[in-house]
């Protein structure tokens, strides 16, 4: 990597200001702390411009010109907005199980949150730098199901109660083919570490090196990935048409809130691991050929920070994700399960076969 | 055999029609100039904005340049209203030779009530009232949506044929 000051120079600079002056217990809090903080706050940045993004990609795709009014070009409709909602009263029903209608929220947020520790951000830009980093990824993200269910089951509420059930349906299927299509990249990559994942694609992404079953497999990863995030066009579990607002109907104020941060930085998790999976997380585009002016290309690349890659390619999956939203109109529960079940798992088997045949015989690049 | 050969069609029909909505969307995206069709309508009210000269907004009494209108008084507008949004007050002056007439006092128009319907433009014998294209009637005070028509010292026209009486003779 090209830059002049590394990730791990500042973390160590930290790590040495904060070891002089506390003991070694009170360090290693702090320093988690602050990073948990400072990961919560990259990924609200990145909310607060996704719910923009989000907004204007919408409004251009349905021949409009999305929010203009607040701010140039509207950019502050995000905060007034979260105004709106801050001041809204958090309604609680009289009638729902007040506990776990108030714990919900804070679980699915939770769920959400602990995703993010073992991601890697950058060149020794690491919360967790566990060896099991992709695994604990696919068990964190498959339980923010319980927090749904237990939203809609609390409210009381039978449009609540059936979004919920649909939602966890939904997301079990969907957690199949989006895990196989990451065991397609681990095979590929032969690591379960984000960081050694990412370090893998050093000289080429997994997209570019391990031919048709890469592609295939980050289809249908972005494909499960959308309807885990419960985002059209399998935004079943809300429905608005159908149910209200699925699970979160009895929901107000920041409650709701929470449920719409969540949903975004949800979105943000997906898309990162899916760029750490397929497109190299924060590695530049590197092609893996011996040639010259390639090498000279490569070089060149290493000049981009590794920050603007990871972003720039979450960024990119985001707006894929709006884009089949905005385009596509919404599933029958049905066709949802027909799509997994007889569609996305044979063809994610069949890629598995075919990717794990190129991993023995090396033919990736 | 078959079912895996109509199985793997299925599967390529169905990215290929929707690889076609998604390029579609991807247009619309990528040339905002020439898809986005909203009307920006405080800013382009001087400019773009385009109302038909048919569409049925503020009523009317036309006046010409002497200041004289064609209503007869006749209150057959007033009772074609379904929802009593225009009172007519009559007033009874004397001609030069001596007969007495009816004629126009005031001709009160209540906005505030009027629905648009047009039965009034209808009604009228003689053309005496039309509908503006004009739209913005938003006050602050709903006693000023209580309009007289007439203007003060306004005469009926003569030789001021009703038109149905001229297409029946």
């Amino acid at each position: 990597m090209i830059s002049m000051i590394q990730y791990s120079d500042i973390t160590s600079l930290i790590h040495q200001t904060l070891s002089a002056s506390l003991s070694p217990v009170a360090t290693q809090i702090t320093e988690i702390i602050l990073s948990a903080l400072l990961a919560f706050i990259v990924m609200i940045v990145c909310v607060i411009i996704m719910v923009y993004m989000e907004r204007k990609v919408a409004g251009f795709m349905q021949m409009r010109l999305g929010p203009n009014r607040v701010g140039p070009f509207g950019t502050f409709q995000v905060f007034a907005d979260v105004l709106k909602l801050l001041l809204k009263e958090s309604f609680t029903p009289n009638s729902a199980d007040k506990f776990m209608f108030n714990l919900a929220p804070c679980i699915v947020l939770m769920v959400t949150l602990m995703a993010l520790a073992p991601i890697s951000w950058g060149p020794g830009l690491v919360m967790w730098d566990s060896n099991i980093g992709i695994l604990f990824i696919t068990a964190i993200t498959s339980l923010s199901v319980i927090g749904i269910l237990m939203a809609g089951w609390s409210s009381n509420n039978k449009y609540s109660l059936l979004g919920a059930m649909r939602s966890g349906a939904q997301i079990v299927s969907y957690e199949l083919s989006a895990g196989l299509a990451i065991v397609t990249a681990v095979i590929l990559s032969g690591t379960i570490s984000s960081v050694g994942m990412v370090e893998s694609q050093a000289d080429g992404w997994w997209i570019l090196k391990g031919h048709i079953p890469a592609m295939i497999a980050f289809l249908t990863y972005v494909i499960s990935s959308t309807a885990e995030c419960n985002r059209a066009p399998f935004d079943l579990a809300e429905a608005e048409s159908e149910l209200t607002a699925g699970y979160h109907t009895e929901y107000s104020g920041m409650k709701f809130g929470i449920f719409y941060l969540n949903e975004y930085i949800n979105m943000g998790v997906v898309s990162i691991v899916a760029s750490t999976l397929f497109l190299g997380g924060w590695m530049p585009l590197h092609l893996p050929f011996n040639n010259e002016y390639i090498q000279l290309f490569n070089h060149l690349m290493d000049f981009i920070p590794s920050w603007i890659w990871l972003f720039g390619k979450m960024f990119m999956i985001i707006f894929f994700m709006m884009w089949f939203r905005w385009t596509l109109p919404r599933l029958r529960i049905d066709q949802l399960l027909k799509l997994e079940w007889k569609y996305l798992l044979p063809i994610n088997i069949c890629n598995l076969i075919l990717a794990t045949a190129i991993s023995i015989f090396g033919w990736h690049l | 055999m078959k079912a895996l050969y109509r199985y793997i069609k299925e599967i390529i029909q169905a990215f290929t029609s929707l690889i076609g909505g998604l390029m579609l969307t991807l247009k619309f995206f990528l040339t905002p100039w020439k898809s986005i069709i909203t009307e920006q309508y405080p800013e382009n009210r001087k400019t773009t904005i385009n109302i038909p000269e048919r569409f049925a907004g503020e009523l009317t009494l036309p006046h010409d340049e002497n200041n004289e209108h064609k209503c007869t008084a006749c209150t057959l507008c007033e009772h074609a209203c379904p929802n009593g949004s225009i009172e007519i007050f009559q007033k009874t002056i004397e001609t030069e030779d001596g007969k007495k007439k009816k004629n126009l006092d005031r001709w009160v128009y209540h906005l505030d009530m009027c629905t648009f319907c047009g039965q009034c433009v209808d009604a009228c014998p003689s053309d005496a009232i039309s509908m503006k294209n004009n739209f913005e009637l938003s006050v602050f005070d709903r006693s000023t949506l209580i309009r007289q028509l007439n203007r003060p010292g306004s005469k009926l026209k003569e030789n001021n044929k009703p038109i149905k009486t001229m297409l029946a003779s």
